[in-house]
This record gives C-alpha cells, sequence and structure tokens, in this order.
C-alpha cells in the first residue's frame, strides 16, 4: 500500500499577467500512495490549481515548474501533448464540483461514460454498454438501464455527481483527483457520495485526492491532510490528528469554524501571518 | 414577535401546481434567534419568503407584532422587517457605490440625517469610511455581505430575515459574519429567523430550530438538544449523523 504513486517536489503555479505575475502555488512538495489524501484551505489557497496542475490542465498563460513531477515513474514536466492524453482519462482523471458544468448536456448520460471505454479501453459498443451498466449499478444507482437512457438535466445533484464519478472511473485510474466532489451536495447525499469513493478506493486500490474547504469532511474522510494557504502548504497531518494540528493557521480555521461539538460564545477570527508566507 | 400558523405556499406553472409549503406553524418570540434546517427543495427559504411577503401564501393566521400581515402591506410594515440574501454577489446592484445602495433604501422609506445614518450603519457592520463609494466588484464576499447588512439594518427593523447569510462565503469570514449578526443582534434587540443547510452555523446562531423535509416541520428542536443528538424523528438524527462528518456505518 505504500508505493508511491505521486511524487511531487517544488511545484510551483505562477500566472504571468500585465500587473505582474501571480504566484497561486509555491514550492509545494508531497507524495501520494495509494491512499486518500485530503487538502484543505479556503479560497485563493491554491488546492485547485495544484490539482489542476497535476493533470497538465493548468489553463494559459500558467507557468508550471517543479525539480520532481512524477506519476507512476513517469516524468509528468515531459508530458507531450500526447502522453497527456494516453494518461489523462486512462491512468489519471478528474472529479470537480458541480456535475451541471461537467457532463455534456446534449448527450445520455450511458452514451458519455461509454464514449470513455471506447476511447480509453478500446471497448466496442456492446462491451462499453455492459461495462457503463456494471459502473452506474456501482455508484448505487438503483436503475442503470432508465439512468443510461437519461440527459444530464433529468438528474438530481447527487444522482449527476454520481454519474460523473462512474464516468471518471470506468478507465479503472489509478489516481482519482476530486475537487470539491461534494460541496454542491446536501449532507445526507454527500455521506452516500463519500462512501461509493471510499469503496473504490479500497476495493481498487486507487490513490485519492481530495480537495475541500470543508474540515470536518476531510478530517472524518481522509487518511493524511494538506492545509494550504496562499499558495503553500502550511502544514500536513495525519487526519485523525487533525485537533492536535500545530500551526496557528490550521489551528484558527478549526476554531472559526462553529461546530456542534463545542458551544462558543463567540468564534475565533482568522489573523494571518504574512510570515506564513516568506 | 412572529406568528404563523398553517402557512401553504403553492408554486404554479403551466398547469403543474408544486407544493412547497405545507401546514407550517412557527412561533418566534421577541429578541429570539429562531432556526430553520433542512436540505434543498425542503422548503425552508420558501417559508422565509413568505413571512418576508415575496411570495404568495396562505395561511390561518399570520400576525407579526400583534398585527395581521397577510394581504398587501404598508410601507412601514416592510420597514420593520429586512432580509439578508445567501449570495452578496447577486444581491447588491453592481452599477451602484455602497452610498447609494444605501441611501436608495433611505429615500424610499423617507428618512432624514441620510449622511448620518448610512455613516452610522457603515460602522455598525465593521466597514471604514474608504468602503462608502466603493461598487460592489470593489469589495470582497465578507464585505460585501457585510454591506447587505447595513443595508437591512440602516431602517431600523425589529425583525431580520437570513437567508444562508454565510454559505457563500470561507470558513474565516464566516465565523467574522456570524459574530457580526450575534453582536448586532444584542446591541439593536433583534428577532430573526435564520436559514440555513448548516446545522453547526443554525445550532451556534440559535435557541430553537425547526427541521424541515419536503415542505413540512418534521420538528423543532432546541440548540441544547440537536447538539446532544437528542432528537425525536429519525430524519433529524440522520441529518444530525451526517453534518458530524463522514461515518462507513450505512
Amino acid at each position: 500500500m505504500s508505493e508511491t504513486l505521486l511524487d511531487v517536489q517544488d511545484l510551483n503555479v505562477s500566472f504571468p499577467s500585465r500587473g505582474g505575475v501571480t504566484q497561486a502555488v509555491r514550492h509545494v512538495n508531497f507524495t501520494l500512495g495509494r491512499e486518500r489524501l485530503g487538502v484543505v484551505g479556503e479560497s485563493g489557497s491554491g488546492k485547485s490549481t495544484m490539482g489542476r496542475a497535476l493533470l497538465g490542465l493548468t489553463p494559459r498563460p500558467g507557468i508550471v515548474s517543479a525539480k520532481k513531477m512524477t506519476f507512476d515513474g513517469e516524468n509528468l514536466l515531459d508530458c507531450s501533448e500526447s502522453d497527456w492524453q494516453r494518461l489523462r482519462g486512462r491512468r489519471m482523471t478528474m472529479v470537480t464540483q458541480d456535475p451541471k458544468y461537467s457532463l455534456n448536456p446534449v448527450m445520455g448520460i450511458g452514451q458519455q461514460i461509454g464514449e470513455t471505454c471506447r476511447l480509453h479501453l478500446g471497448a466496442n459498443a456492446a462491451e462499453a454498454r455492459r461495462r457503463t451498466l456494471s459502473m452506474l449499478e456501482a455508484v448505487q444507482i438503483r436503475d442503470p438501464d432508465r439512468v443510461y437512457n437519461l440527459y444530464p438535466h433529468e438528474l438530481s445533484g447527487g444522482m449527476g455527481q454520481r454519474a460523473m464519478i462512474a464516468m471518471m472511473l470506468v478507465a479503472e485510474p489509478d489516481l482519482l483527483i476530486a475537487d470539491e466532489p461534494t460541496s454542491a451536495l446536501d449532507v445526507t447525499v454527500q455521506n452516500e457520495v463519500l462512501r461509493i469513493l471510499d469503496d473504490l478506493v479500497r476495493d481498487r486500490g486507487m490513490g485519492l485526492i481530495f480537495i475541500s474547504h470543508n474540515l470536518t469532511v476531510v478530517s472524518s474522510f481522509c487518511d493524511r491532510i494538506l492545509v494550504m494557504y496562499g499558495g503553500k502548504i502550511m502544514e500536513e497531518c495525519k487526519a485523525s490528528e487533525l485537533h492536535r494540528a500545530k500551526h496557528p493557521y490550521t489551528r484558527a480555521l478549526i476554531a472559526a469554524a462553529p461546530s456542534l461539538e463545542v458551544t462558543h460564545k463567540e468564534l475565533a477570527t482568522v489573523t494571518r501571518d504574512p510570515a506564513w508566507l516568506a | 414577535m412572529i406568528t404563523v400558523s398553517d402557512l401553504n405556499v403553492i408554486f404554479r406553472s403551466g398547469g403543474r401546481a408544486m407544493h412547497a409549503v405545507r401546514d407550517v406553524s412557527i412561533n418566534v418570540d421577541p429578541g429570539e434567534t429562531f432556526g430553520i434546517v433542512g436540505e434543498s427543495g425542503s422548503g425552508k427559504s420558501s417559508v422565509l419568503r413568505a413571512i418576508a411577503g415575496l411570495i404568495e401564501s396562505t395561511s390561518a393566521s399570520f400576525l407579526i407584532n400583534g398585527a395581521p400581515a397577510s394581504g398587501k402591506r404598508s410601507r412601514d410594515n416592510s420597514r420593520l422587517m429586512q432580509m439578508v440574501f445567501q449570495d452578496p454577489y447577486g444581491s447588491l446592484h453592481p452599477r451602484q457605490t455602497v452610498d447609494s445602495i444605501l441611501r436608495e433604501a433611505l429615500i424610499i422609506h423617507d428618512f432624514d440625517n441620510q449622511d448620518d445614518r448610512i455613516l452610522k450603519a457603515i460602522a455598525d457592520v465593521g466597514l471604514s469610511l474608504q468602503h462608502r463609494y466603493r461598487y460592489p466588484h470593489q469589495l470582497s464576499g465578507g464585505q460585501r455581505q457585510r454591506v447587505a447588512i447595513a443595508r437591512a439594518l440602516i431602517l431600523s427593523p425589529s425583525i431580520l430575515l437570513l437567508d444562508e447569510p454565510t454559505s457563500a462565503l470561507d470558513v474565516s469570514v464566516q465565523a467574522e459574519i456570524l459574530n457580526l449578526l450575534a453582536r448586532l443582534r444584542q446591541t439593536y434587540d433583534l428577532t430573526s429567523i435564520l436559514v440555513s443547510h448548516d446545522l453547526a452555523v443554525v445550532a451556534h446562531l440559535c435557541s430553537r430550530i425547526a427541521v424541515m423535509q419536503f415542505g413540512r416541520i418534521v420538528e423543532v428542536i432546541s440548540a441544547g438538544d440537536l447538539r446532544e443528538g437528542k432528537a425525536q424523528e429519525s430524519y433529524t438524527r440522520e441529518l444530525i449523523a451526517a453534518s458530524r462528518g463522514f461515518s462507513r456505518a450505512q
């Protein structure tokens, strides 16, 4: 289980513009095995930008640089566009926040998932259909045959998110980057989706990077956590030991969130120290 | 302060009718912060909008401050009840400065000393003078929500209706806004109703909480019982368990 899937050293992502260079991700180091790694931070902390950089999806004119960035032994820094196409979808993939914007609105659900099978696995139409239906069943969609023929707008938020997870996982990738996969969902649905992700990580030995702003979800779901602020990793800790976090920013984030466990007269506010980014 | 019984909201479009709120009865005491939680589509926002008079509703009785509030409201009545919306990006006019956003409310309600009131409202919500002539796009999400709160409070209402006031904000900004709301309700003796999908937020600010599902109130529970998980209904227990984080158990 400790085999290294992803090894990132000194990852930087910057966006040059007329007003100067914006450093979105600064000197990020981490490794990922076949485990669940949580990345938490507030908006603008660079967590999504980092996730995109790992998939070679940094939009222009962004610049990605790193000392080392390897996926299963393959150097991602030297990847050509065709190398990326071979990796993305097949070996590494991403689930985004809102299924409404990530599914093709004029294509049936089954057709979209089947397309992934045909493209990446070379499956024929019958094989693609079979795999799609069994994948829809794996993400606990009750009536796969009916959902196969539906369009994205006919699905609820939770169903759409499950369909998207099915599409991303049908090619059986080794690495899944989930960017706020449950933030648009109701709490009860959120836990169902998390359970599905959890099963898939366990059964298939997948590596998962789970990006979220929600400390409660991340600490209860992941094995390890990276806390990001201003593009830098402030702290890395075991999820079960988040309450013993040492960095003042992590502590402040925990204290600022209202909780069902503790009653606060007043919530602590976060004071930021410029030295954190030095 | 607010007494509604058997509130019903039905949305009709074409030949279809959608029964969004069914027989909801709420009683909010003066000075209380009453919470409504529920998942999307449970009708929690519709209850709030019906109380604000923004959408049509029917009810057996509907009293605000002891006066009947169904039907058309006078300008004075609507001044007493102000609302803060979820999305601070969508609820402020993009082409108006903070000053004119606040002033418009004062003009509509014929207030005097407009400049003094604007300055006081800006100070009340923790903004500084330099924000007075800014446009919404020049402010952060938290600052915009402060403007929305200032816009509500500048008319000195006695009731504040809050529709997911912090769900578009980061945790650290949410903490600042929640603290601000707690401070303001003390200073101005406000009665408020807070609608949210976040149990922890509601338990933090409210004393009593109504849990809604499918347009009905499942149960009304005290914040203490909610924290201890002492809920009567299984749906409430499920909601509390889900809010405490992920667990393997089905």
